[in-house]
């Protein structure tokens, strides 16, 4: 039977465009340092350690045996997990069931990325199917952009409405220490940025950045005594798609995070979403996703997202506030990221969120996205499940 | 179903670039041996271990290093093979010699490439000393290869 | 042993890192690929469980977990189902350079398909692109085996 597991610490890295100053180890490092030290442990108490990042934006194929210094699995059972988008969450998830299963009583789960490194969009092209996709293949942007154009025909979503939750999101980063972008936006300004793929604008779309996020997951026993508040895993769910972007319908309606939060909905014993989740990390490449995805997490019905934005529900202050972190539009150290939605969610659970802290945080959840489209939901809790 | 002689193959080179930040103790490492010539190390205190190639944290302890250890560059070879093909990855074509060198007053070593050496008088327990690059660049071939100590 | 050394002056090492590959696409892509090469022809897969039509062929229908049974002619017309014009350029690891901007670029429905395959667009101009187009595929003279073969979708 398995047995109950809490998030007891977190840390990140200050993202920014380009960390000169620090190799790929030394990046990680800082991450594991900071959250050794939010959980007030040494390396010693952990039992393993997972590790994950997209790799073709570094080309760097072997972290899990480079790093061993920087991320402390010296003669420790470490593992490197590695799936696109969603390796931040993966890797998260990974840490929730070592746990759960008994057989270790601390993991360090670790995501992180140096964008800086590389070219995102090189990379990023890399991972289509070379065959059939990779001739063609424009990017996020451009795939997200054909995704956004079927959305907004079906429905009648609007670039304004889009535009909202960029203003949104980068408001919150502004109160949130460790974002990347802490932009003062209009909606005139995004609607007014440089079209990179209509109707996805620059100011639409997520930066790259270099950084990284540490968890660490503890036992039911241990957990009470290393964090004063824990935040206990109500539910780790993953689903997956088909692999071609045309086989799928894509942000309308997005399957795989539709069924993902139904599953983790029925562990968690949540029958109305918006009223019973408290904040929302959504993993949000462009500001359309996060109009789509609040839909497919049950919040709104499908096509409401844009009206969802525009009644303030899901910004800080409102009823369900959605990405008080700034999102993924704000940072975006592509393995990272995932894993930055759950950290920000314990956050939140933890009280320990400063200026960008929602009141009360009994429920939250989190999602990972990668492409092609699947999605990792996790849903955390103030009380022990 | 089809020819089964034939099988569609796509050949594809895929180019990317990379830019690597090196961090400031892998900077100074191979500053050191661009500028001086000097191989530099790392030392931990609690673990008294000195590392070549150096790092920032010692993985056994999780210290944060800093003290610098000057290496002479004399070595010992460890263990070595002589490769006879080719690859496009490989610094240059056959035969070439590989080695693993323990460098004095260090607990790691390099693996580099062994020159200016006949095959028949490479072996473990050669003392061998760096030969560094006319127009060095900042990266390991700045060390073009290692020779027997004379 | 030598204390606090000057951090400055920070080193890249930059590489051009080059991965040669060589695929093979396997019994279904090579079919696929032949006649498209051979014959200008376009096939996609059938699912006997749930009838859908794959373009790209795959063996297996993964909702199904049926074995596709046959091939089906498809297109070369088809309809627009999702565009965009793309203005920014990227550095396109198959040519190592920069792609050149803007070009079209959309999801297309083949007459008989389920699936869309994603191309390029011979449309520049935003205003006159619309969900449920017909289109065709424009096929090279001389083709080689490769999606590209199509060059790209023109607007009918």
């Amino acid at each position: 039977m398995a047995r109950k597991v809490a998030i007891v610490g977190t840390g990140q890295t200050d993202h920014k465009a380009r960390r000169r100053d620090v190799n790929i180890g030394e990046l990680i490092h800082e991450a594991v340092g900071r959250c050794l030290e939010d959980a007030r442990m040494t390396i010693d108490q952990i039992d393993a350690v997972l590790i994950g990042n997209m790799e073709h934006f570094e080309g760097n194929f072997y972290v899990d045996m480079q790093m061993v210094d920087y991320t402390g699995a010296c003669m420790k059972h470490a593992l490197k997990i590695t799936t696109g988008g969603t390796s931040g969450s993966s890797v998260a998830q990974a840490g929730f069931y070592h746990v759960a299963s008994g057989h270790f009583d601390t993991v360090l789960a670790i995501g992180w990325e140096k964008q800086s490194d590389g070219d995102t969009t090189a990379g990023l092209i890399f991972q289509a199917d070379p065959w059939y996709e990779r001739p063609t293949m424009s990017g996020a942007i451009g795939t997200f952009a054909l995704a956004a154009c079927m959305y907004m025909e079906k429905y009648g979503i609007t670039e304004e409405q889009a535009a909202r939750v960029a203003v949104k999101n980068r408001t919150h980063a502004c109160r949130n220490p460790h974002a990347h972008l802490k932009l003062s936006l209009t909606i005139e300004d995004v609607l007014n940025s440089r079209v990179l793929a209509h109707p996805i604008k620059l100011l639409d779309m997520c930066p790259a950045s270099d950084g990284a996020c540490a968890l660490i997951f503890a036992g039911e026993d241990l957990a009470p005594k290393l964090a004063p508040q824990p935040a206990w895993v109500k539910a780790a769910v993953s689903r997956h798609d088909q692999p071609f972007n045309g086989d799928l319908p894509m942000l309308d309606q997005m399957r795989t995070l539709t069924a993902a939060a139904k599953e983790a909905y029925r562990i968690a014993g949540i029958i109305d979403p918006f009223r019973e989740i408290d904040v929302a990390e959504i993993y949000e490449p462009c500001s359309f996703a996060e109009l789509a995805w609040t839909e497919a997490l049950g919040f709104c019905g499908w096509g409401e997202g844009g009206r969802l934005v525009e009644s303030g529900a899901t910004s800080l202050g409102g009823r369900l506030p959605v990405n008080p972190s700034g999102g993924v539009l704000s940072t975006n150290p592509i393995g990272a990221t995932a894993m930055i939605r759950v950290a920000e969610a314990a956050i939140q659970i933890m009280g320990k969120a400063g200026e960008r802290q929602v009141p009360d945080v009994r429920t939250a959840v989190s999602t990972g996205f990668g492409g092609s489209w699947w999605s990792d939901v996790m849903i955390l809790s103030r009380s022990k499940p | 179903m089809q020819d089964a002689n034939e099988t569609i193959l796509f050949e594809e080179s895929l180019q990317v670039p990379y830019r690597y930040s090196a961090g400031s103790t892998v900077s100074r490492f191979f500053r050191e041996i661009r500028d001086h010539r000097r191989i530099m190390a790392i030392r931990c205190d609690r673990c008294r271990k000195v590392y070549v190639p150096p790092r920032s944290v010692c993985g056994r302890c999780f210290s944060r290093l800093e003290d610098w250890v000057e290496l002479t560059g004399a070595a010992t070879v460890a263990s070595f093979s002589f490769v006879h093909y080719a690859e496009p990855m490989f610094p240059h074509p056959p035969p070439l010699c590989y080695a693993l060198l323990r460098l004095d007053g260090s607990d790691g070593g390099l693996v580099h490439l062994l020159g200016e050496v006949d095959q028949d008088q490479v072996r473990v327990g050669l003392r061998v000393e760096p030969v560094f690059a006319e127009e060095p660049k900042g990266t390991i071939l700045d060390i073009r290869y290692f020779k027997p100590l004379r | 042993m030598i204390r606090n050394p000057d951090p400055e002056p920070l080193l890249d090492i930059t590489v051009q890192k080059s991965y040669p590959y060589r695929y093979s696409t396997g019994q279904l892509g090579t079919f696929f690929f032949r006649e498209l090469r051979d014959h200008g022809k376009i096939y996609g897969r059938h699912c006997p469980g749930c009838g859908a039509v794959y373009v790209p062929p795959r063996p297996v229908c993964g909702p199904c977990w049926k074995a596709t049974d046959r091939w089906v002619e498809v297109g070369p017309e088809g309809v627009l189902e999702a565009f965009t014009v793309v203005h920014f350029s990227f550095l396109d690891p198959m040519t190592g350079k920069p792609r050149p901007v803007p070009y079209g670029y959309g999801f297309i429905r083949l007459d008989g398909a389920t699936s869309r395959i994603q191309h390029f667009l011979n449309e520049t101009d935003q205003t006159r692109l619309r969900i449920g187009l017909r289109v065709r595929a424009k096929l090279k003279e001389e083709r080689v085996g490769k999606l590209t073969d199509i060059e790209y979708f023109e607007i009918l």
